[in-house]
């Protein structure tokens, strides 16, 4: 565990860039500092790994004084992440990933195995080996910055806005990869950014932070949503936190309806059976059971073979949450969200309405929380 | 009185301390105008041609490298023991070091800087000469202080062909009389002239360009 | 005749190419004090370069020093301190060693800050001391800038070297020298020559010495 004991660190030139902070940083999860710019998230950052030293207050890692160990030490001990991955522009990329366990002594074959290893885990082909930072996009180096973070399997990670620079997509596949290695590895990170959708996504527990460097509020992200500390959280996190916070809550108690659900080489007797009073549409699937679209369902229970119509995209039950599901429901022509198990197969659909009744009792079971 | 102080100049020069003076301050200007005269043209050449460049800067670059006593040599083919033959390869250094300083310098103009003025309307000859020549005078300026200081300094070399070297003709009297004062004479001359012209420079640099005053630390 | 008739004659002269004042002697007593020179210099300037680059204090202290270095008028400084101090190695380097300090401290100084800070930021993150971060890091990304520095200080003394005859000493300058006081022009041509053409061979020497040392990381993103 990090604990940053009520830190204050004003720069010589008197910007108070941290006041009084004090945060516990549980081990094995995300942690996101979020906030404006220029609110102290990267001098509360680099304080843990002492590239800033704190004027006021103390940071323990596991209990004791991060000043107490040899600073190079320390460093090495955790993985650090900037925002155009400062690569070593002389080095190829296995040698620049390379670059810690070489410095903690392994020699050179072993690094470069190490190397490799990681390559793989941060999704890079290994004919990028021996390539120079230049011939990379920014989201690869961005990779190979992750990589060499990680090389020397340090505990604790430290990232100030590592996919800030990078487009939308790519930044979406980063973060992706980074929940992945995260659910392997279980390290405990601490990742900066100024975007609340990331700070949200990633972050298991989030500390939002205020101009002149206070903290906002500190809570898991659900909570952050449903119960803002003040106007400025509130604020900071935008219109639509409603909607975002259903993110949190799993379509487990989403009542689903699986009797318009028909194959493609379906007899007019069996969609006759499967239509509903309340629905004038089946699902029609493969005969895998993958979702294909919608049908009329009077059309095909008299023989017709009339078009499908788009059902939009499915949500994965036990997976996907209810924002999906919502997402899902709103987006079919036919009002009917689908359900696909992990396998892409139709087990269900569900109306808005049903949506809505699952909206209703998460909201009460989760404000009751 | 054969032993004169610091002002007093052997009579076999045939020429006053301040005569020495303007003649090494003649010697040293002239070159440097007229390199920075050439220069302009030439760099902004190579900034709308840009594949000149790289062949005028290996050009430059193999001229730098020719010792300034034998091209001292070269010339006296052509132009006996004269000014000139002592003007002409300082012209030439000036312009090796000027060319590139000014390319450089007008190429480091911001691409946001160029795309507003090209934005504005500006033609691409006058968003050279307006724009990024301003912007670049800094780097030329830096350009001129070595050209002018490394000339005042090469001068003296003269000397040896024929007593061409202006202040340096005091060098080879020090030496055959075995008169210490007189090489100290030299050498202070010509370094407090340099020092003054550098400074000068500097201060040039300063009124034309208000705007960078942040950047004078280099 | 014209300069290529005259160091056509100079070239084809009996005893030429062996003995005492034979070309290969001159051209390896100009090789020797220049790479001496060179070596002093770079031993007080690229430290000091190198570290006041690295910490990023005392540029303008450099600055002023290297206009004072460049001021110094190299020939005149070698006659006087030849009249001083008699004959000897001494009164040769110090004006060489001075001449090829100021490009190597200012350039080293220059191309070390101008190295990318967020490098330097990412090598410190990583726990690496400050001397690797100098040696690691800054280093091998400055080393193009700091080559050019090099290169410029060692043209410099090579061409300037030729003036060591001047007081009696050895070198390609011997030639010029001699050539000029015994009116023998062809004599005067050739040693001209051959320190251009040694000067060209140092700029090559520097090309070669970039290629192998410059990372190719470094080289192509420039
Ligand atoms: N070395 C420094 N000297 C003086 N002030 C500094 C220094 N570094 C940062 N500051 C100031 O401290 C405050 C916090 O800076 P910090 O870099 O921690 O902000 P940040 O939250 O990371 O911002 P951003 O999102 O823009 O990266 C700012 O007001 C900044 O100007
Ligand atoms: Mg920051």
């Amino acid at each position: 565990m990090i604990v940053i004991d009520a830190v204050t660190k004003r720069y010589p030139d008197g910007t108070t860039a941290v006041d009084r902070l004090t945060l516990e940083i549980p081990d094995g999860s995300i942690t996101v500092l979020v906030g404006l710019s220029g609110c102290g998230k990267t001098t509360t950052l680099r304080m843990i790994n002492r590239m800033v030293e704190p004027t006021e207050g103390r940071i323990l890692l596991d209990g004791a004084d991060v000043r107490e160990a040899p600073v190079n030490a320390l460093r090495r001990s955790m993985g650090y992440v900037i925002q155009h991955a400062g690569l070593f522009p002389h080095r190829t990329v296995i040698d620049n990933i390379a670059t810690v366990p070489r410095l903690l002594g392994w020699d050179k074959h072993r690094a470069r195995e190490r190397a490799r290893e990681l390559m793989e885990r941060v999704g890079l082909d290994a004919s990028f080996a021996g390539r120079y930072p230049y011939q990379l996009s920014g989201g690869q180096q961005q990779r190979v910055g992750v990589a060499r973070a990680l090389a020397a399997d340090p505990p604790v990670l430290l990232m100030d806005e590592p996919f800030s620079a990078v487009d939308p997509i790519v930044r979406k596949g980063l973060q992706d990869e980074l929940l992945r290695i995260q659910a392997d590895l279980g390290k405990t990170v601490v990742f900066v950014t100024h975007d609340i959708d990331e700070a949200i996504k990633l972050g298991d527990m989030v500390a939002v932070l205020r101009e002149g460097g206070r903290l906002a509020q500190y809570a898991p992200p659900a909570r952050l949503l449903s119960a803002p500390a003040d106007a400025f959280v509130e604020d900071f996190l935008g219109v639509d936190r409603g909607i975002r916070h259903l993110s949190f809550f799993g379509t487990e108690g989403l009542e689903l309806t699986a009797e318009p659900i028909v194959t493609e080489d379906a007899t007019a007797e069996q969609v006759r059976a499967a239509t509903l009073p309340e629905i004038p549409y089946v699902l029609v699937t493969d005969a895998e059971g993958r979702p294909r679209g919608w049908a009329d369902a009077l059309d095909r229970a008299t023989g017709g073979d009339g078009e499908l119509l788009p059902y939009g995209h499915a949500f994965t039950v036990g997976r996907d949450s209810l924002r999906a599901a919502l997402d899902a429901a709103v987006l079919s022509p036919t009002g009917w969200a689908v359900a696909v198990d992990e396998q892409g197969r139709a087990v269900g659909v569900a109306a808005q309405e049903a949506v809505a009744a699952a909206i209703r009792s998460a909201h009460t079971a989760g404000v009751l929380r | 009185m054969s032993h004169g102080g610091f002002f007093e100049v052997p009579s076999d020069l045939q020429n006053t301390w301040w005569g020495l003076v303007s003649w090494q301050l003649q010697l040293t200007l002239v070159p440097v105008l007229c390199g920075l005269v050439i220069a302009l043209p030439i760099a902004l050449l190579c900034r709308r041609f840009g594949w000149i460049y790289p062949p005028v800067l290996g050009v430059a670059t193999v001229f730098y490298a020719v010792p300034s006593l034998a091209l001292f040599v070269f010339l006296i083919d052509w132009f006996g023991e004269s000014d000139l033959t002592v003007e002409i390869p300082l012209t030439l250094y000036t312009l090796v070091v000027l060319v590139p300083a000014i390319v450089d310098g007008m190429r480091s103009v911001s691409a946001e800087t160029r795309a507003a003025a090209e934005a504005m309307g500006f033609g691409t000859l006058r968003r050279y000469v307006q724009v990024e020549l301003p912007i670049a005078v800094p780097a030329v300026f830096a350009g001129l202080r070595v050209a002018t200081v490394s000339s005042v300094s090469l001068v003296s070399v003269g000397m040896l062909i024929g007593n061409e070297g202006a202040l340096g003709n005091l060098l080879s009297d020090a030496l055959n009389y075995h008169r210490p004062l007189l090489a100290w004479d030299a050498v202070i001359s010509i370094a407090v002239i340099g020092v003054l012209l550098d400074a000068l420079l500097v201060l040039a640099r300063r009124l034309l360009t208000p705007w960078a005053r942040k950047a004078t630390a280099k | 005749m014209n300069i290529f008739g005259f160091a056509q004659q100079f070239f084809d002269a009996p005893g030429r190419w062996s003995g005492a004042d034979g070309i290969p002697t001159r051209l390896l007593e100009h090789v020797q004090y220049s790479a001496l020179a060179l070596l002093i210099a770079l031993v007080i300037a690229l430290p000091v370069g190198l570290v006041t680059g690295h910490t990023g204090r005392g540029g303008n202290a450099l600055a002023v020093l290297a206009t004072a270095a460049r001021a110094l008028p190299s020939f005149g400084l070698l006659v006087l301190l030849t009249i001083l101090m008699g004959l000897g190695l001494t009164p040769v380097m110090v004006p060489l060693v001075a001449l090829a300090v100021p490009p190597i401290l200012v350039t080293t100084y220059e191309a070390m800050r101008g190295v990318d800070p967020s490098l330097v930021d990412a090598a410190r993150g990583m726990g690496l001391p400050w001397w690797r971060v100098l040696g690691q890091v800054e280093l091998p990304v400055a080393l193009p800038l700091i080559l050019s520095g090099i290169r410029s200080g060692a043209i410099q003394i090579v061409s300037t070297a030729t003036i060591a005859a001047y007081v009696s000493f050895g070198g390609l300058g011997r030639y010029i020298v001699d050539g000029l006081s015994q009116v023998d022009y062809a004599k005067v041509v050739g040693g001209a020559v051959l320190v251009a053409a040694l000067a060209l061979a140092t700029l090559g020497f520097f090309w070669l010495l970039g290629r192998v040392l410059v990372s190719p990381g470094v080289r192509r993103s420039r």
